[in-house]
């Protein structure tokens, strides 16, 4: 009873700030309602009972690219600047999208018998997620993490690049 | 020593022999919220006498002395009267995200306030992922910052808060490292399980030197988070008249000033909790007597007088040392504490493969 209705509060704020996010013709209104969204979503992490999923969306999404977001807006728009209202064709055309998307998805989710886990889930430690990103046995994830690593490196010297040229 | 759980499992358990689960809950949601935002009201206010106390005196004046007992009723006047005041509406400004700001700055702070182990068994969100918690959510502060500077539509604002963000995001780096240079050692992010740790000697004695450098680093970052002292440029008042909290007034300025006063206590006590023991009393190994004697002092008053003290440094480095200019700022994080702190990184990590820790 109480987890659901916390679920439909967490539902209900990413439902509204979702669309407000894309319908608001002030770009960085839009932004502050998509962190609203990303935290909501971060609650709902937490309400499946996994905080370490949780902590890294309120860190990466909403502390860290969020930021970022912000930071560009605040550098390149004034404070009152609107965007024009939009063409009614392209209104359409992405309510016609959206509608298509969310059907396929009203489609699958309808669709798919859901079976029910046969060990109970227990929570992973600290240790076992470290253990699990930096090993090399079997469904363990060194490699891509690395890989990863490589190319946020490449990102970041790409970007003193770019810095420098000016 | 008291272990403030037998008071919270009892009265857990006399809730539930008489009500649904659901109530249960309920009231403990309500119970926890009110007894977190009183002490949270209760700190700001002891943080305010004591920072105008203690600066008075580094200045050789009195301080506040007028109401009540040396001027010990003067923060709830002050809390009064900026309740009482009128909330100026200002035109030309982006309403809705002006008035989400000072919230967005008060939730952020108020969300890692409740992580916070005060005493023995008292702590609200003891995760698994513990510290990683409070770092995630502290950095939601910045957010609110950058919008009261944007919303508020006046250059002053807007370079007080470019200038904000510029700050806690170098200095939270640095920030992280250190408290990371302390999970190396303790081997768990478990706010709890970290304070036990340190019950036969505390991390900054245990890690020796490179805890120490760690410890003096986070120090000098979670300062540089708070925005004041020698790095308080984002509302450097001779400068950009109030930075980004220009344009505020009546109860909206009172929760920048709020959060700020408690991000102070947050870091102090965060830097308690990983360094310095937490609530955990001093014990030497060998001296029974010493312990024994120790352990009869409770633990929130062991937690409370090791955060004073950070506070008092904290003050005393505000009144020492000149503001800096934000290159020089910038200077110090990315060319100086942050290679220290990774290097010390390292150092940390191979103390603990070799074992040469405590």
């Amino acid at each position: 009873m109480a987890e659901q209705i916390i679920f439909y509060i967490l539902a209900a704020v990413i439902v509204i700030f979702s669309v407000l996010s894309v319908t608001s013709r002030r770009i960085l209104r839009s932004a502050t309602y998509l962190l609203f969204v990303l935290i909501a979503t971060g609650g709902i992490y937490l309400q499946l009972g996994y905080e370490f999923l949780a902590g890294v969306q309120i860190s990466v999404y909403a502390g860290g690219i969020l930021v970022l977001f912000i930071f560009s807006i605040l550098l390149t728009s004034h404070a009152g600047d609107k965007e024009k209202p939009r063409e009614w064709k392209r209104v359409l055309s992405a309510a016609l999208v959206a509608l298509g998307g969310g059907a396929l998805c009203l489609y699958i989710i309808l669709k798919n018998i859901f079976k029910t886990a046969e060990q109970v889930w227990q929570q992973p430690t600290m240790q076992e997620i470290g253990m699990t990103l930096m090993g090399t046995d079997k469904s363990q994830y060194l490699l891509p993490f690395e890989a990863i690593s490589i190319l946020l490196l490449a990102c970041i010297i790409g970007g003193i690049m770019i810095a420098r040229k000016r | 020593m008291f272990d403030f759980q037998i008071v919270t499992s009892w009265f857990d358990n006399l809730l539930r022999g008489c009500m649904p689960e659901f109530w249960v809950l309920f009231i403990e949601f309500v119970v926890i919220g009110i007894a977190l935002l009183t002490a949270y009201a209760l700190i700001a206010l002891a943080l305010i006498y004591g920072e105008r106390k203690i600066c008075a005196f580094f200045q050789c004046r009195l301080g506040p002395n007028r109401v009540g007992w040396k001027g010990l009723l003067q923060p709830f006047a002050d809390m009064f009267k900026i309740l009482l005041k009128e909330i100026i509406s200002i035109n030309h400004i982006d309403k809705v995200l002006f008035y989400i700001a000072p919230f967005v700055v008060i939730i952020a702070s108020f969300l890692s306030f409740g992580a916070i182990p005060f005493g023995k068994g008292m702590q609200v969100l003891d995760f698994n992922i513990g510290i990683f918690y409070v770092l995630a959510v502290s950095s939601l502060g910045i957010i609110g910052i950058l919008l009261a500077g944007w919303a508020s539509n006046n250059k002053f604002s807007m370079i007080g808060a470019m200038r904000s963000g510029a700050q806690l995001v170098s200095y939270e780096l640095s920030a992280s490292v250190a408290l990371l240079t302390v999970v190396v050692l303790a081997g768990t992010m478990q706010l709890s399980e970290i304070v036990e740790m340190q019950q036969d000697g505390w991390f900054i004695f245990k890690g020796h030197i490179p805890m120490i450098i760690a410890f003096i680093s986070y120090l000098i970052s979670g300062h540089a988070e708070t925005n004041r002292g020698p790095f308080d440029l984002p509302e450097a008042e001779s400068e950009l008249t109030a930075g980004y909290h220009t344009e505020y007034s009546g109860i909206q300025f009172g929760f920048f000033y709020l959060s700020e006063y408690l991000n102070m206590f947050i870091i102090a006590s965060i830097a308690t909790t990983m360094f310095l023991g937490g609530w955990m009393p001093l014990h030497i190994s060998g001296l029974d007597a010493f312990n024994q004697v120790m352990d009869y002092i409770p633990s929130v008053v062991w937690f409370l007088g090791k955060t004073a003290l950070l506070v008092f440094f904290s003050l005393w480095v505000r009144w020492t040392f000149p503001r800096l200019r934000i290159d020089q700022l910038l200077h110090l994080e990315w060319k100086y504490i942050l290679p220290i702190n990774m290097i010390n990184l390292i150092v940390m990590t191979i103390i603990v493969v070799y074992g040469w820790h405590f």
